[in-house]
């Protein structure tokens, strides 16, 4: 028979997705059951330890020295940070990308190509590096620093290893994740739709307003995916742009693995991180559902 | 009559896509059978099963029950690669990295000819479409036409005992339809093989065919000549379908009588029953103007076209009557007429 | 007018554009710098590139991103090749299928980084190349179906089915018709594939044992010591092949249209 049969089908796709479901799936469970055991002596885990949510509490209360739970803001603190700089990093990309994607589908196909080639390329090179660039530029003793401090009359301005710095950072890590799906969607767009709006009378802003914006909406929640998951559990940017100060959720997991050779309590904030990307994860498509009408 | 078995025979036949409630059924017991050197045509509108009774026969997709038969051998568990007919498809479906040469001699290479013959056989078929000068041509490089032509070579080349056609000329523009219409059953006489050809085109099956199949939602309704089918179609869909029509809604009134929806009463053989709502059909060059005919009617519409004039009328009740008359003397527009009604070119069924 | 143009779009992109990639022009830049001080311009000059090239550890690391990217390639795009084939026809569940062969696209790498890290301590395997390349080949494997996959949707159906009217079985059929069709998808598929990996910190950062650091680990270590030109030299080499790599991967996807 020509249709391939489930067996064939099974044969072909089952390779590829036993090796996903192996390599991901089943460490993400390993990291659950680790989560709720104790920390190792030497290797990191325990693994005889009684299971329990200890690593859980951590979080939010610490021991005192006669065992009442005082309120531990420091993890939280960080927790909240990156859901800060991860919703700011969104925002922004949010209203770079559109100018942006619009810009690019109204140019002509050659000059099209080019910018999405252009847009991409930093999507496919090394993160490090990226970030790298921005450290030899923000510096103390470089150009930019110089100038703003000649600007600045307040006395030195920090541009490294803070908040601002790791922002910088951030945005431009994911902002070709942004643009590249907003532009796609736009490439199907029926441009004869603007076309109608002005006809009937609407100005660029409402043009932009009733018409490209709704349009645009599938790639910029897309994009706002793309972005905002990788900057909450960014590690790299925050590593080389903010130093010890301003730690991320990525850098205290990447801690526990480190110096402080804690793995449950660095497998327990991995879980916090994924259940919260869990939630925007629903809580769009909760919102996509409302969008559309019922069949 | 020959006393060896149908090139083809579909039995019963029956083929659904989809799961559950949202299953559509395509085909429903379809049964037929196709003779040797037969040019037969599928014929019907979109979505009536015609494609897909094709590709049950040539194998790419699984009957769910019934069985398809070519020369008396079972063929319908067998892959595509293993049955004796070949297929021109709608896109043609020329392998892009192939020369015409080498999608001609596809077939051929893998008949296991040694190179002289596959070389032979191949430039044998590409004369017979006359494409012999664009053997070493990519297929992006012809037109439309010159793609169908290949399609046809391709698929020629290894001797099918049947060939199957998918709407093969619907890509093209009419002038290049109607010449390759031509060349198609030219080279059916040639090859002297069964020719299975699917189209929607009603035009194009009376031209064309030996038999028609005319098929609507999953069944065939009528099976026969061109002739046949024209002039006596066994089913309300099928006069519709097939030429120009009137059809005048009425209702018996007594044995070999109906009374009109306009209020005329005509004489016509009906086999329903006295009071049953009818249909009577007649073909616009059946009827004719006529001094004190039995239909009274009012020119809304006419046109000479050289040899005949197209007259559009409207009855009594507003129903439209289209007649083809071989006079040139035009009735005005807004002119009384009367129509006479031959009662052997009426056809009856029921409403 | 312009209809699609609005105002300040265009500033803005162009603005964007600068903003994307000043710090990289700036980065190859400074690897010229003849003077160790980054900041101060001396001459142009290529000894932090000599220097790289004879530093054993550097020639190790890029051994090591080399051999795993080779692999990682190979073994992600074969694994995404079967797949995308066997995704054709649609079935039931085939959504979830593809949601789980996409899953590395989105989860946050650190985790799936450490989460592998702990998946290799309880099964016994040491970090090295050997825990390094499964993980990889995981992570690559949407970034070579996803050319594969379009490419195929592009050829549709009729091609194999002509193929096979014409009495190729679908041994011949794939290796006739088939695969000379695909092929430029694959080779954007493992170009594509080859570059994440080459590219990828995080997991090989968790994963990497001694001997075995790649590039991008080598380079992390050395920023955490300070900046040094070598590093400047260094980034500029693997953004230059980063890139050469994307351009072909993007020409590939526009051939033979």
């Amino acid at each position: 028979m020509s249709a391939t049969s489930p067996f064939r089908r099974a044969g072909l796709v089952g390779p590829a997705l036993l090796v996903v479901l192996i390599l991901v799936g089943v460490p993400l469970s390993i990291m659950a059951w680790v989560s709720l055991l104790g920390r190792g002596a030497t290797i990191g885990v325990d693994w005889q330890s009684a299971p329990s949510f200890a690593n859980y509490t951590k979080l939010i209360w610490e021991e005192d020295f006669d065992g009442t739970l005082l309120f531990n803001p420091t993890y939280l603190s960080i927790l909240w940070r990156s859901v800060w700089q991860a919703a700011a990093t969104t925002v922004i990309c949010v209203s770079l990308g559109l100018p942006v994607a619009l810009w690019m589908s109204s140019l002509s196909r050659g000059a099209r190509d080019i910018a999405v080639l252009l847009i991409t390329i930093p999507f496919w090179t090394n993160l490090l590096v990226r970030n790298y660039a921005w450290l030899i530029i923000l510096r103390e003793d470089g150009a930019v620093s110089r100038a703003a401090d000649a600007i600045w009359p307040f006395g030195p301005v920090q541009l490294l290893y803070n908040d601002a710095a790791i922002l910088i950072g951030l945005v431009y890590s994911f902002l070709p994740f942004m643009i590249l799906p907003i532009y796609a969607g736009f490439e199907k767009f029926d441009w004869r739709l603007l076309e109608a709006a002005y006809d009937l009378g609407a100005n660029r802003r409402r043009a932009l307003t009733r018409v490209i914006v709704p349009l645009a909406m599938p790639g910029m929640i897309a994009g706002s995916m793309l972005v905002f998951i990788p900057s909450l559990g960014s590690f790299v940017t925050a590593a080389i742009l903010g130093g010890g100060k301003s730690m991320m959720l990525g850098n205290l997991i990447q801690l526990q693995f480190g110096q402080s050779r804690n793995w449950p309590f660095g497998a327990a904030i991995s879980v916090v991180l994924l259940a919260l990307m869990m939630l925007v994860l629903m809580g769009i498509a909760i919102w996509k559902n409302r969008q559309e009408p019922k069949r | 009559m020959t006393t060896t078995p149908s090139a083809i025979t579909v039995q019963s036949v029956s083929k659904s896509f989809g799961r559950g409630d949202a299953a559509i059924r395509v085909l429903q017991d379809v049964s037929v059978e196709i003779g040797a050197r037969e040019f037969f045509t599928l014929l019907g509108p979109s979505g009536c099963g015609k494609t897909t009774l094709l590709r049950l026969i040539a194998g790419f997709e699984d009957l769910d029950s019934g069985s398809i038969l070519i020369e008396g051998a079972q063929i319908d568990h067998l892959p595509p690669f293993q049955r004796p007919v070949n297929t021109v498809f709608q896109s043609y479906a020329l392998f892009p990295h192939l020369t015409v040469a080498q999608n001609v001699a596809f077939a051929l290479e893998m008949q296991n000819l040694s190179v002289a013959d596959v070389r032979r056989r191949a430039g044998e078929a590409l004369e017979m479409v006359r494409m012999g000068a664009f053997a070493n041509r990519k297929p992006s490089e012809l037109s439309g036409g010159q793609q169908q032509r290949v399609a046809l070579a391709r698929a020629l080349a290894p001797r099918p005992k049947v060939l199957l056609l998918d709407e093969p000329l619907s890509a093209l523009d009419l002038k290049l339809r109607k010449e390759m219409q031509i060349e198609l059953k030219q080279l059916q006489t040639e090859a002297g093989i069964t020719f299975v050809f699917v189209t929607h085109d009603q035009e194009e099956a009376l031209t064309l065919s030996d038999r028609i199949a005319v098929m609507q939602g999953g069944c065939i309704l009528q099976l026969g000549t061109p002739r046949a089918i024209y002039e006596r179609p066994a089913h309300r869909f099928v006069a519709d379908f097939i030429g120009e029509i009137n059809l005048l809604d009425g209702q018996v009134s007594g044995p070999g009588k109906v009374r009109l929806d306009c209020g005329v009463e005509i004489a016509a053989a009906a086999e329903q029953a006295t009071g049953a709502r009818v249909t009577v059909a007649i073909r616009p060059e059946r009827a004719s103007l006529a001094q004190g005919g039995m239909l009274p009617a009012v020119v809304t519409h006419a046109a000479y076209l050289g040899t005949a004039s197209i007259l559009q009328l409207r009855l009594a009740n507003g129903t439209p009557f289209l007649l083809r008359a071989a006079t040139a003397n035009l009735p005005e527009i807004g002119a009384q007429v009367s129509l006479d009604l031959p009662p052997e070119a009426l056809q009856v069924f029921a409403a | 007018m312009n209809l699609r143009r609005l105002p300040f779009t265009r500033e803005i992109s162009l603005g964007v554009l600068v903003y994307l990639y000043v710090p990289v022009v700036v980065l190859i830049v400074y690897s010229f710098n003849a003077n160790r001080t980054a900041t101060v311009w001396t001459e142009a000059s290529l000894d932090w590139y000599r220097k790289i090239l004879t530093n054993p550890s550097i020639r190790n690391a890029t051994w090591n991103s080399l051999v795993l990217a080779t692999a990682a390639g190979i073994g992600s795009t074969l694994l995404a090749l079967a797949a995308a084939l066997g995704m054709r026809t649609r079935f039931r569940g085939a959504g979830l299928v593809e949601a789980v062969l996409n899953a590395p696209l989105i989860l946050p790498e650190i985790v799936v980084a450490v989460a592998t890290l702990m998946l290799f301590v309880a099964i016994g395997i040491d970090m090295g190349l050997i825990a390094m390349i499964p993980a990889h080949i995981a992570f690559c494997i949407p970034f070579a179906y996803l050319p594969i996959k379009a490419r195929l949707e592009g050829m549709g159906p009729s091609l194999e089915e002509a193929a096979q009217d014409l009495y190729a079985n679908r041994f011949v059929t794939f290796r006739r018709v088939t695969l000379p069709l695909l092929w430029p998808g694959i080779m954007a598929g493992f170009t594509l594939a080859f570059v994440t990996s080459l590219d990828d910190f995080l997991t090989s950062f968790f994963l990497s044992g001694p001997g075995s650091t790649t590039l991008p680990v080598y380079i992390f270590s050395a920023i955490r010591a300070g900046i040094t030109p070598e590093i400047n030299a260094i980034s500029t080499i693997m953004l230059i092949v980063s890139v050469a790599l994307v351009v072909t991967s993007f020409l590939l996807g526009k051939m033979r249209r």
